[in-house]
């Protein structure tokens, strides 16, 4: 049943989005989440959002693998509609109530930057290996090595722990079956009860966990492994031709925005 | 054939730990030789293997490795990427999401050029026989299969000796398998130096030499042969014979005169078919 998490989905494909290079992606995904905030009317709002459907058909990503993602995300989004409609003052739907169109105006913009927000970057995720995304990170931030920042270490810390995601859940899920054949009940009871029946498992957890990072740090040390000094990397990140495009479009996608606002003000 | 590996009375006592767990090893190991190394839990393989890639240094006494001593600190890389080391738990060695990326680790903390990389990754998954799986992620396959790719990073940083401690004692019948017979391909084949240390004895038969350790020292030295024809020996030190011997001893027992040294399935056999038909 944990098998089923999955964190920073990647799927696998061959468009011209999965092509591209995780630099240009990320880069592109800071500069839509600027233009996003820049928009102010339904004319931004319009072109932002054709900006994402436009990425969604590229990458072949269909609507529902998005909002299937959304979904854990809905509570939110409806509280953030629910409070805009009640609490913007305006001309009332219906006289006496407190409803106004103004807040309802608000809610559907406010609903909209936020499922776009989150659509924006699973678009980057959905079609970007993680192992890319933290490539590309590690490239990006490489300037701030100048005022000694450990982009090296905090990279291959992201990447560890990607790699250690699944094999831990993997152990999560045996110790529960072996504690469940013990007699313990991981899914009745209140809040509390549950939380106490989650000790037994985070324990054994947490000691393996630490006996792992042992292991593994010997073997690292025995393959060479001396810090990022000196290192160098198989797969190099290239940009192509298709990325300095890729960047001039949403450079002038996020000028378009600015000047849009200043008209709009 | 030269010598690559050398302990000359070598003390080891871990820090906090009162007994020694190495306490006097001297031991010379031939390039291109297949070792195998046996003894009960505790007995100091795992230490002894720690000492050949400088991960661990003699407390007393020395190492040396292609003629460098370890406790040369400047010297570590090169000693490291001469003596290359597998572990028991493939889980705790694989350190990238694809199977690749893993097998690159070694030649990128080498500062590899990249086309040589790739080289060297292509042709280490093709000799374990897990290139088709090159990009899959490890955490998918079978244990095995997760061990041979553990072996692969080690063919990539080109070793002289590849020391594996206890590679099989997570591993189905299967997996055990897949995996000695490739340790086997690549001192046969590849003229490498291997040291395996096992619980297994069968894994034994085909090594060159075999050394029975016993709390921190070397109890016995010699071939397989010499080894398991010696009940007692094997009694004291706690180990069991390869069934091949088993039955040896067996029919020995029961008035035949057989050799011990036909260790393998069909030698075996051969030796039967001979006395029976005399
Ligand atoms: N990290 C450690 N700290 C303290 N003592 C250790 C450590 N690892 C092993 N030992 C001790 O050293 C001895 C030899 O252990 P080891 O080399 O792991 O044996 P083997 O691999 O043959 O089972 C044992 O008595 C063990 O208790
Ligand atoms: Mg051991």
């Amino acid at each position: 049943m944990l098998k089923d998490i999955t964190l920073g989905q990647y799927f696998p494909g061959d468009t011209i989005v999965h092509r591209l290079d995780p630099r240009t992606k990320l880069i592109c995904v800071i500069l839509f989440i600027v233009a996003l905030f820049l928009a102010v009317n339904w004319t931004g709002y319009a072109i932002v959002l054709a900006a994402t459907v436009i990425f969604m058909i590229l990458s072949k990503i269909s609507p529902k693998r998005i909002f299937s993602g959304l979904k854990p995300m809905l509570f939110i989004i409806v509280l953030t509609g629910a409070l805009n409609i009640f609490y913007t003052k305006g001309t009332p739907v219906v006289e006496g109530w407190m409803i106004t169109w103004e807040g309802i105006e608000r809610a559907v913009q406010m609903i909209l930057r936020i499922t776009l927000l989150i659509s924006g970057t699973f678009l980057l995720t959905y079609t970007t290996s993680p192992i890319a995304i933290t490539d590309g990170l590690e490239m990006l931030l490489k300037p701030l090595k100048l005022i000694r920042f450990p982009v090296h270490e905090m990279t291959l810390m992201m990447s560890m722990a990607l790699r250690f995601i699944p094999t831990l859940i993997e152990e999560t899920d045996k110790i529960m079956s072996a504690q469940r054949a013990r007699g313990a009940d991981f899914e009745t009871g209140g809040l509390i009860k549950r939380a106490k029946a989650l000790l037994p498992i985070l324990v054994p957890l947490f000691v393996s966990s630490f006996r792992r990072a042992d292991e593994l740090a010997v073997a690292m040390e025995s393959r060479c492994y001396h810090g990022g000094e000196g290192r160098t990397r198989m797969k190099q990140l290239k940009f192509a031709g298709r990325d300095y495009v890729t960047l001039t479009l949403f450079v002038l996608f996020l000028a378009g925005m600015i000047l849009l606002k200043r008209t709009a003000a | 054939m030269s010598e690559i590996i050398r302990f000359e009375s070598v003390h080891y006592t871990y820090p906090g730990d009162e007994l020694e767990s190495l306490c006097g090893v001297s031991l010379s190991i031939e390039e291109g030789s297949f070792v195998a190394v046996v003894g009960h839990n505790g007995s100091g393989k795992s230490t002894l293997a720690k000492h050949m890639n400088a991960i661990l240094i003699p407390d007393e006494g020395k190492v040396t490795v292609c003629g460098t001593d370890t406790s040369d600190q400047d010297r570590l890389i090169d000693i490291r990427r001469n003596v290359g080391m597998v572990f028991q738990n493939p889980d705790n060695q694989i350190v990238a999401n694809v199977v690749e990326d893993d097998v690159a680790f070694a030649p990128e903390n080498l500062g590899v050029e990249p086309s040589e990389i790739r080289n060297r990754v292509d042709e280490a998954l093709t000799l374990v026989g897990m290139y088709e799986y090159r990009q899959h992620a490890p955490h998918l396959l079978s244990g095995g299969q997760k061990q041979r790719i553990a072996i692969a990073g080690i063919i990539a940083m080109k070793p002289r000796v590849i020391v594996l401690d206890e590679p099989t004692a997570m591993l189905d019948p299967i997996g055990r398998r897949e995996v000695l017979s490739t340790v086997k391909e690549l001192c046969r084949e590849h003229g490498m130096t291997v040291v395996l240390i096992t619980h297994h004895m069968d894994e034994c038969i085909d090594a060159d030499r075999m050394v029975i350790m016993a709390d921190g020292y070397i109890a016995a030295d010699g071939t397989p042969a010499q080894l398991f024809a010696d009940p007692e020996l094997m009694e004291r030190q706690g180990l069991d014979v390869p069934e091949t011997v088993k039955l040896m001893y067996a029919l020995n027992k029961e008035g035949w005169d057989l050799p011990l040294d036909a260790l393998g399935v069909e030698e075996c056999a051969e030796v039967i078919r001979k006395a029976v038909g005399k």
